[in-house]
């Protein structure tokens, strides 16, 4: 007995010794970035693990770099100014802002077909199931030409309605460079409304019946029966679409190139250019961008991990 | 599937339910599901479905986006007799070989020894993952610092070693005619291997995907019946045993899975690359073309180049090759789904 738990206490170590190893290596990156962006640039430069001096300046320094050396002000009179002037903020705020919008979309479009499908008796309902589930094999590649034709192509409907009331004399604006083409073409996802068509499934038709029977109509069960269920489905979705707009990068290169309409990785992007050979400057600039999603991550970390394996499992 | 979702009245005639339901011969039709389905059914319509035959009649014309010419095939034939497309499926190719089997062997073991009833399970999955999470950008920058050829850390490892230092993302010789070099051993051109920027590049997305096929792996574990690894103790079977006898056959729809996912992903490889060129300051696809890939040289056609026929071309060409892949998937879990 004595032997078989020794050896087993050995395996153990030996286990977490490899793991803790791998981990180390996982997480090395992280640090050293952490490290760096406190560095000077002579001491980033040369050999040492640790900052000599803890430089926080390198921070506001980075900030002011992204800005092409202007410095932030912010102007008590007009507060969302700043917005137009602090070009890190702007980045973030448009990141922010696409992903709360996008993931809105993806979470309304996809709870309303995925009820249909999953509850609802339509003729052709698995015919177009299947044509959803057919485009889950068209690369991203192929549709990117055409749709950066459409964005050229599709008008702004405030700039069109001006034009037709002749309010404006710019004409009619394209999709290049606003919000309506980082948002519109992402807002149902096949992904979501399959995720959410398998667990509206799982709801136990006993529930359905008796809702029906005391004559609630479908959208009201669906509000307040179905979806206070569903709140896993729901944070899987939301979370996956967000952290893919969040990490976006060939789309938003292609469809904007105004410095104010940028989300954060195209922003990050253009500052790698704009940092030169500052490395302790690039290390701050990228620390900033990944402390938000390192800390929801940390928050919600169980979420992620089991949406991405349960969206694995599923295919 | 359908039966599913019909009311139980009729699957159960005799039950209690049918006594205390009004009886319904057929199924309603809900009209208003149309109005349910319609939002989704509009974008991925308009963004999806409607690109594919555009996208088909774009890669015959020529000129840029307000002034195509009809061309036929020609942007066809311009691809594929371009030097650049077939290196550029060359290093397509390359990258595959170079992350796909790596990121898969090492998720399984980390995945196995995980499965092992470890204490911090969680903690450990948790920074396993953390790389997947984190921005290209971001985790480039950084990794491009590391193999940054003056100060990197890169070089620093390689001294302790007593390998001279290396220019890695700015390097575009192969990696076995380096490897050559330093043991004087003279490797023929066709045996150059992949350019050491390349090899960087894998790298950073190997220690990036893991994460992913950790998790992956884990949950195809968790899907094993631990009753089956009782019973082979019970018969004697020892640790690797048990590994080769009912893990891994039993594993391999995951297995499969995350080998058609991980090559789907690879044969688009493009945010790596991109960022990994840009924090290098190298031309996109640089150093000498060696890591273009056939999204970056998709993306120059239509970015550096304007040629939007083109691109669409080459997206078509590689959707070809992506399709292919996935129909054996589907194929393949059609199958398999019938057993499970």
């Amino acid at each position: 007995m004595n032997r078989d738990r020794l050896k087993r206490q050995t395996t153990n170590l030996l286990i977490h010794a490899i793991l803790i190893f791998g981990a180390v290596i996982v997480l090395f990156p992280f640090v050293w970035m952490v490290l760096g962006s406190f560095k000077s640039y002579n001491d980033a430069t040369t050999s040492g693990f640790t900052p000599r001096e803890w430089l926080w300046s390198n921070y506001p320094e980075a900030i002011v770099t992204m800005n092409g050396s202007v410095p932030c002000q912010f102007d008590a009179g007009n507060p969302l100014a700043i917005l137009n002037q602090c070009l890190l903020l702007r980045y973030f705020v448009n990141t922010i802002f696409v992903g709360i919008v996008v993931v809105l979309g993806v979470l309304t479009t996809g709870v309303l077909a995925g009820y249909a499908f999953a509850r609802l008796n339509f003729p052709g309902r698995n015919l177009l199931f299947v044509i959803l589930i057919a485009t889950l094999m068209i690369p991203f590649e192929l549709t990117l030409v055409p749709n950066f034709v459409f964005m050229t192509w599709f008008p702004t409907p405030e700039s069109w309605i001006a034009t037709a009331l002749g309010l404006s004399r710019e004409g009619v604006q394209n999709w290049i460079n606003t919000y309506y083409a980082l948002i519109v073409p992402f807002t149902a996802s096949v992904f979501s409304i399959f995720l959410f068509r398998q667990f509206f499934r799982g709801i136990p038709n006993e529930l359905f019946d008796a809702a029906l029977l005391d004559g609630a109509k479908h959208s009201r069960f669906l509000w307040s029966v179905v979806l206070p269920l569903s709140k896993p489905a729901l944070v899987t979705s939301a979370l996956l679409t967000f952290l893919g707009t969040w990490n976006a990068l060939m789309w938003p290169l292609l469809v904007t190139n105004a410095p104010q309409m940028r989300p954060i990785q195209v922003g990050l992007t253009q500052f790698i250019g704009e940092a030169g050979t500052q490395v302790q400057l690039l290390m701050a600039g990228a620390t900033m961008t990944v402390i938000p999603i390192m800390i929801l991550y940390l928050i919600l970390q169980r979420w992620f991990v089991e949406g991405i394996s349960s969206a694995g499992i599923r295919g | 599937m359908a039966t599913q979702d019909q009311p139980r009245v009729i699957s159960h005639p005799g039950s209690v339910t049918a006594v205390t339901t009004p009886p319904r011969t057929r199924p309603r039709v809900q009209w208003f599901a149309y109005l349910y389905i319609l939002p989704a059914f509009l974008i991925i319509f308009v963004f999806h479905i409607l690109p594919v035959g555009y996208a088909i009649w774009i890669s015959m014309q020529s000129g840029a986006v307000r002034r195509f010419q009809f061309v036929g095939l020609d942007n066809y034939v311009r691809a594929l007799n371009a030097p650049e497309f077939w290196s550029s499926l060359q290093t397509t190719v390359f990258y595959t070989l170079g992350t796909v089997p790596f990121t898969m062997a090492l998720g399984l073991g980390i995945a196995y020894l995980l499965f092992q009833k470890i204490r911090g399970r969680g903690i450990y999955r948790a920074i396993y993952f953390m790389p997947y999470i984190i921005s290209t950008v971001a985790s480039a920058i950084v990794w491009a610092w590391v193999f940054d050829p003056r100060t990197g850390l890169a070089n620093q490892v390689l001294a302790l070693f007593g390998v001279s230092a290396q220019q890695w993302l700015i390097e575009p010789t192969g990696v076995f005619k380096l490897i050559g070099e330093g043991m004087r051993v003279p490797v023929p051109g066709w045996a150059e291997g992949p350019s050491l920027a390349l090899v960087a590049i894998m790298i950073f997305a190997v220690w990036q995907a893991l994460g992913f096929s950790i998790v992956i792996f884990l949950a195809g574990l968790g899907n094993i019946n631990a009753e089956l690894y009782e019973a082979a103790r019970i018969d004697g079977a020892n640790g690797s045993q048990l590994f080769r006898h009912i893990t891994l056959p039993l594993l391999a729809p995951t297995t499969f899975f995350l080998l058609v996912i991980s090559l789907i992903y690879s044969l688009q490889a493009f945010n790596h690359i991109f960022a990994m060129n840009q924090s290098a300051a190298q031309q996109l696809g640089g150093p000498l073309g060696t890591t273009r890939t056939l999204s970056i040289f998709m993306f120059q056609a239509l970015y550096e180049q304007n040629r939007a026929g083109y691109a669409s071309a080459i997206a078509v060409l590689l959707s070809l090759m992506i399709l292919a892949l996935t129909l054996v998937q589907f194929k393949y879990f059609g199958r398999s789904g019938e057993n499970a």
